[in-house]
C-alpha cells in the first residue's frame, strides 16, 4: 500500500521563474514527514510536484526525477491522471463539493471515475468516513449538502474523499490552518492513525504541529525573496527539534530569523 | 446617579439630532403636492413636467431640511439616498406605465380563442382572429435559434475558461466582443444574402434562426463565461486531485456548480431575441396560415405579427387590439421564461445548509 518517494534532482518553475531548486530527499513509508519554512520557501510547490499538481498551474513546470517505489512520476508516458490516483491530496481550504451530498463527496473519486461497482459504493464510504472519524457524526445525514458541516467537518470530509480512493500517499498541504484547535486536535489524531496504512507528507506553518505528528521533518528556506527555495535539511523530527546539524534550522526553530 | 439621568441632562457626543423615520415621505408628498401647484400656477399641462419639478424639490428640500437639523455629512447622505430613488422611480416608472397600458389595451381580444386560432381566413380589418400561428412561429424559432446557439456557445466558453490561452482564445475573446454589437438588422442582411440571394434558399424559419444566433451567441458565451469563471479554482484541484481526468472536472463539477447562473444566461439570452423583429420579417417572412415546419416556406412570428397588424389597422379596429393582444401574450412568454429561468437556478445553486 504506502510506497517510498524518492525525489533527486527536483527543479519547479513558474513560468522563467525558478521556485524550487536541486531538491532531493526520501520519503519513507508508513510515516509522517512533516515539511516546515518560511513563506515562500517552496513548500507547498515542492508538495504539489509530488502528485504532478504543479503542472495545473498556468506556467508551472518541473525538472528532475521524482520515483514512487520504482516508477519515475515525470517519466515518458506517464499519465499525471493515474500519477493523481496513487497519490491523493489535501488542501488549505476545506473544498467539499458544493453541488453533492456528504455521501456523494466521498463517493466523488469513484463516481467521477466511474469505475465502481454500485453495492460497494456505500461501503467504501463508510469505511473512509469512520477512517477520517467523521462517520458518527454525518451518518444520519449522508444526503445533506457537504457544505453545511462546520469547518474541521468539512476537512475531514475532504480527508474521507482522498482516501476513499485508496491512494498510496497522502499529501496535505496545511490542513489545520483554517481549524479552530480542537478541530486541530482532531485532524492530528487522525494522521496520526492514517500513518499506518498511507505515507502522509504535511505542510505545516505550524512548528508544535511538526513536532507532534510528523517522524521526520525537512526544513526549507530561501536566501532571499525572488531566490529559489532550497531544501536546507531533512532528519528525524526529535533531531531537527533538538540538535539540527545546520545553523539556519536552529534560528527558525527557536524564533531567531531574519 | 445613573447613566440615563446623565444623558437627559448633557447632550450626547455620540447621538445628534435625528429626523423622524417619517421625514423622506413627507418630502416626498410635500414636493409632489408643490410641484402640482408650481405646474398649474404656471399653467403647465405635462405631467412630466410637474414631476420633474417635484423630483428636483425632493432631493433640494431634503438636503435643506436635513442640512439645518442634522448636519452637513448626513445631509449629504439624504441627498445620495434621495437621488438613488429619484432613479430609481424615474427607472420605473415607463416600465409600470408600459405593463399597465399593455395589459389595458392586450385583454380587450385575448382568449381562448385568439391564443388557438390563425388568421387564414380573416382579412387584417375584420375581427375575430388570432396567433396560434405567430406563437407557434416565434417558439420555432427561437427554439431552433437556442438549439443551435447554446451548445456553440457553453463550449466556446468553457475553452475560453478552462483551455483558452494565448492568440487564438484572445481572437476568439475579440470577436465574442465584436458580435455583441452587431445590430440585428445586419445580422438579418448577412443571412438574407448567404442564405436566400447566394444559395437561393427561400424563407424558412429556420433561416430565421440562424440570424437570431448570430444575435444569441455572443450573450450566451459572454454569461457562461462570466459563471465559469465564478467557479473557484479550488473546486477543479480538489477533482483533479482525486485522480478525475480535466475533461470529466469541467462536466461533473465544474458545470454543475455554475449550472444556475448558466440558465439564467441563455434565458436572458432568449428573451432578448424573442422580440427581435427586423431579421425575422428580412428572412422568415410572414403568412397568416399556421406553417409548422420551420424548415420550409414563410412562418408568421409574434414580433411581425404586432407589426403587421398595427401597420394595417391605422391606430384602431381589430388589428390594433390584436396588436396589443399579440404584444401581451410576448411580454408574458418572456416573463415565463424569466421567472422559470430563476426557479431553475434557485433550485440548481449550490446548496447550503445543515
Amino acid at each position: 500500500m504506502a510506497k517510498r518517494i524518492d525525489v533527486s534532482g527536483l527543479n519547479a518553475y513558474y513560468g522563467s521563474f525558478r521556485a524550487i531548486e536541486d531538491i532531493s530527499m526520501t520519503i519513507e513509508p508508513r510515516s509522517v514527514t512533516a515539511f516546515i519554512g518560511p513563506s515562500g520557501c517552496g513548500k507547498s510547490t515542492f508538495l504539489r510536484t509530488l502528485n504532478r499538481m504543479h503542472e495545473v498551474t498556468s506556467g508551472g513546470r518541473v525538472e528532475g526525477k521524482v520515483m514512487l517505489d520504482d516508477e519515475d512520476l515525470y517519466g515518458a508516458g506517464v499519465d499525471p491522471v493515474a500519477v493523481r490516483r496513487e497519490v491523493g491530496m489535501v488542501f488549505q481550504r476545506p473544498n467539499p463539493f458544493p453541488t453533492m451530498s456528504i455521501f456523494d463527496n466521498v463517493a466523488a473519486g469513484l463516481k467521477l471515475n466511474g469505475n465502481y461497482k454500485k453495492s460497494e459504493l456505500s461501503d467504501i464510504v463508510e469505511k473512509s468516513l469512520k477512517g477520517a472519524n467523521l462517520w458518527d457524526e454525518v451518518k444520519d445525514r449522508l444526503n445533506k449538502p457537504g457544505s453545511g458541516l462546520s469547518g474541521g467537518q468539512q476537512q475531514r470530509l475532504c480527508i474521507a474523499r482522498a482516501i476513499a480512493i485508496e491512494p498510496n500517499v497522502l499529501l496535505m498541504d496545511e490542513p489545520c490552518s483554517a481549524l479552530d484547535p480542537i478541530s486541530t486536535l482532531a485532524i492530528e489524531d487522525l494522521i496520526g492513525q492514517l500513518k499506518e496504512r498511507f505515507t502522509i507528507v504535511i505542510v505545516t506553518h505550524n512548528m508544535q504541529q511538526a513536532a507532534r505528528v510528523s517522524d521526520r521533518t525537512a526544513f526549507f528556506n530561501l536566501a532571499a525573496v525572488g531566490q529559489p527555495g532550497k531544501l536546507i535539511e531533512i532528519d528525524e523530527t526529535e533531531r531537527i527539534f533538538s540538535n539540527p546539524s545546520v545553523q539556519a534550522t536552529e534560528d527558525y526553530i527557536s524564533g531567531r530569523f531574519g | 446617579m445613573s447613566n440615563a439621568t446623565l444623558s437627559g441632562k448633557r447632550p450626547s457626543s455620540l447621538r445628534g439630532a435625528t429626523l423622524p423615520k417619517w421625514f423622506p415621505w413627507a418630502v416626498a408628498a410635500g414636493s409632489i403636492a408643490l410641484g402640482l401647484g408650481i405646474s398649474a400656477a404656471a399653467g403647465l399641462d405635462s405631467s412630466i413636467q410637474w414631476a420633474l419639478i417635484a423630483a428636483l424639490l425632493f432631493v433640494l428640500g431634503s438636503y435643506g431640511i436635513a442640512a439645518r437639523v442634522e448636519g452637513p455629512r448626513q445631509a449629504k447622505d439624504r441627498v445620495a439616498t434621495s437621488l438613488v430613488w429619484v432613479a430609481f422611480i424615474l427607472a420605473v416608472a415607463p416600465l409600470a406605465s408600459l405593463i399597465y397600458e399593455t395589459i389595458k389595451r392586450g385583454v380587450k381580444v385575448l382568449d381562448g380563442y385568439f391564443l388557438s386560432h390563425s388568421m387564414g381566413i380573416i382579412a387584417d380589418s375584420e375581427p375575430g382572429g388570432g396567433i396560434y400561428h405567430a406563437i407557434l412561429g416565434t417558439l420555432e424559432q427561437v427554439g431552433l435559434a437556442t438549439l443551435i446557439s447554446v451548445p456553440i456557445g457553453v463550449l466556446t466558453a468553457i475553452y475560453l475558461v478552462e483551455y483558452g490561452r494565448g492568440k487564438l482564445a484572445k481572437a476568439v475573446t475579440f470577436f465574442v466582443d465584436v458580435m455583441t454589437g452587431i445590430p440585428s438588422i445586419v445580422a438579418g442582411l448577412f443571412i438574407l444574402s448567404l442564405w436566400i440571394i447566394t444559395l437561393g434558399m427561400g424563407y424558412s424559419g429556420f433561416a430565421g434562426s440562424m440570424a437570431l444566433t448570430i444575435l444569441m451567441l455572443p450573450v450566451v458565451v459572454r454569461s457562461t463565461e462570466e459563471m465559469l469563471k465564478l467557479v473557484p479554482n479550488e473546486l477543479r484541484e480538489a477533482s483533479l486531485a482525486l485522480g478525475v481526468p480535466k475533461w470529466r472536472t469541467i462536466l461533473k463539477v465544474v458545470l454543475p456548480t455554475a449550472i444556475g447562473g448558466i440558465t439564467t444566461g441563455v434565458m436572458l439570452a432568449v428573451a432578448r431575441i424573442a422580440g427581435e423583429t427586423a431579421p425575422v420579417l428580412l428572412l422568415v417572412w410572414v403568412t397568416p396560415l399556421i406553417n409548422s415546419n420551420p424548415f420550409k416556406d414563410p412562418q408568421a412570428s409574434l414580433p411581425v405579427y404586432i407589426y403587421l397588424q398595427y401597420a394595417n389597422s391605422g391606430g384602431q379596429g381589430p388589428g390594433y387590439d390584436r396588436a396589443w393582444a399579440a404584444a401581451l401574450v410576448l411580454i408574458a412568454f418572456i416573463m415565463i421564461l424569466n421567472l422559470a429561468a430563476r426557479g431553475i437556478a434557485r433550485w440548481k445553486a449550490p446548496k447550503t445548509g445543515r
